[in-house]
């Protein structure tokens, strides 16, 4: 239903199910932590900012579309190789049947007693913990390239300073002017003197 | 609630009919204290304007709620021509659906019948902060639906807003997840019958709950639960007076009805989180004899509704703030602070030896 919906939004829509999905096998599997990481992180976060960027967007999908018949071979060739090997997979291991049956299995610890989100912290933190840093890593250089690219500084746009407005007060902000009794004070002509002896 | 052997047909229904029967009792219950928790809004705010506020269906307007109920439920839905029909619709119901949905893992109680909890997960607080992250689509797939410029502006700056402070409850709710040692809710607010009173020689009291230990982290999430709800001064996302009404506009009817009511159950949902994660749940404020015998479903409703009380004096006293500001305080404000309290909750706990 995500590459076969008109509807770019849709698409997402239905991809944001895919990920419902995708929890509730690892709740099957008793890996609940996973199925709580990935409802957070990808239906949480990462999918609303695709929602935000395909509803954005004005993608001129029909031109998209021309190119379907003239790519499908190539996208034949690549999803008929998935398949087959996904095929020979699940065959050779019976369908999977084996884990299917003890649910919860599959998962380190589990029926030990330990929940599985203290060993996941156990493996992740102690056998794995470069790997973990090396990949936290991987992230803050992306985050920073992002930054870098579109960060942009330029002349004369007016920016507020809190801290400058909080440390505002009377002795700063406000000027006292003495008027000449019976001289007319006319405030084009006085702004522009007040201006010029600013200067 | 799901104790025991699952082995036969009868098991697997007698639990389907219990869990049914609980999680209808919640949602009753829950519905019922909303329609008076909507009044409490309504009157605090009026006495904090002077008015008298509803006063009319009923005895001192008791019954308002009901009536609106009634009013909205017979009206007739209208549905935009430009709109996209089914996501039109189904966005109020995502709304309260998962609005609801975040109650099945609130403990209200624990007694000698065991926990007054729909589903005792081991993950409590995470689903429920999925669940909350959840929220936000009922309201970018509103204000996307209804074609129309003024509930996509809305819709925007609220995903933006609730994805920001999601990020400073998340760290807040880590600070607290160190001091018990666990996720699950009902060891969250067991760990508070042992805290700092108790280590100062006092008997069980108020003072071992996670407000005093963690007070700058209780106001952070007491200020990032308003900016998550969108209430005021954070309901940028239908600021009346930019906006008309934000992602509602087109809304009307039993569609409005569900979204001002997943809204509602929403800010429920963090008040009782409040209460869980820093008032101690259902503890009582003193545990000596005469605060001891009141049930502690009480207490739970107590504190829930004093947090409510607050919601609403922040709504009726504090003016709207301003979009870049909101992001400000945000990013800049709170994300840093609840940061630097993670890595300080951290290590003291570790180096003063007193990690659970």
């Amino acid at each position: 239903m995500v590459i076969i919906a008109k509807n770019p939004v849709h698409a997402v829509l239905f991809l944001i199910l895919a990920f419902f999905n995708a929890a509730g096998l690892f709740i099957l599997l008793g890996a609940e932590f996973l199925a709580m990481l990935l409802i957070v992180v990808y239906v949480g976060a990462v999918a609303v900012l695709f929602l935000f960027v395909v509803m954005m967007l004005d993608v001129d999908f029909a031109e998209l579309k021309a190119g379907f018949i003239k790519n499908a071979p190539v996208g034949l060739l690549v999803g008929g190789t998935v398949l087959i090997e996904l095929a020979l997979l699940f065959l050779s291991r019976g369908f999977g049947l084996g884990l299917a049956k003890a649910p919860g299995a599959a998962m380190p610890g589990a029926g030990s007693g330990i929940s599985n989100t203290a060993a996941l912290g156990q493996i992740l933190y102690t056998k794995y913990a470069f790997f973990f840093q090396g990949a936290g890593l991987i992230l803050l250089v992306a985050m920073i390239g992002a930054i870098v690219l579109t960060l942009r500084q330029r002349e004369g746009v007016k920016r507020q300073s809190i801290s400058a407005q909080n440390a505002r007060n009377p002795a700063t902000a406000v000027e006292i002017v003495k008027v000449p009794s019976g001289g007319a004070v006319i405030p084009a002509v006085a702004s522009a003197t007040a201006i010029k002896s600013r200067l | 609630m799901a104790g025991g052997e699952l082995n036969t047909w009868w098991d697997w229904g007698i639990w389907l009919l219990l869990t049914l029967a609980a999680s209808a009792a919640v949602v009753f219950g829950l519905l019922i204290i909303i329609a008076f928790l909507l009044l409490m809004d309504r009157k605090v705010w009026a006495a904090v304007q002077l008015r008298r506020g509803p006063n009319v269906v009923g005895p001192f307007g008791l019954l308002q709620s009901f009536a609106d109920l009634i009013k909205f439920a017979l009206k007739e839905p209208l549905i935009p021509a430009g709109a996209d029909k089914g996501v039109f619709l189904l966005a109020p119901l995502a709304t309260a659906t998962f609005a609801l949905a975040a109650w099945a893992v609130i403990p209200l109680s624990e007694d000698g019948w065991g926990k007054w909890v729909i589903s005792d997960l081991n993950v409590g607080i995470l689903y429920l902060l999925a669940i909350s992250s959840l929220g936000v689509y009922g309201i970018i797939m509103g204000g996307w639906a209804s074609n129309s410029k003024y509930p996509f502006m809305g819709s925007l700056r609220s995903a933006a807003q609730m994805v920001s402070y999601e990020v400073s409850i998340g760290l807040v709710i880590i600070t607290v997840l160190l001091l018990v040692g666990s996720l699950n809710m009902t060891d969250i607010v067991n760990a508070q019958k042992l805290g700092l009173g108790t280590r100062a020689g006092l008997p069980a009291s108020m003072f071992d709950w996670h407000w005093l230990v963690l007070f700058p982290m209780f106001v952070v999430f007491f200020i990032s639960a308003l900016a998550e709800t969108n209430r005021p001064p954070f309901d940028l996302p239908e600021a009346e007076s930019e906006l008309v009404a934000g992602f509602m506009v087109e809304y009307s009817s039993t569609p409005y009805l569900l979204f001002m009511l997943g809204e509602y159950v929403a800010i429920t949902t963090m008040c009782a989180l409040t209460t869980i994660l820093f008032l101690g749940g259902w503890l009582p404020p003193l545990a000596v004899a005469p605060f001891t015998w009141v049930p502690g479903i009480f207490w739970f409703i107590l504190k829930c509704t004093l947090v409510f009380f607050m919601f609403a004096m922040v709504k009726a006293m504090v003016p709207r703030y301003r979009y870049d500001q909101l992001m400000r305080l945000g990013w800049k404000v709170f994300l840093p602070l609840s940061l630097v309290m993670v890595v300080l909750v951290a290590s003291v706990l570790h180096f003063g030896g007193l990690a659970p």
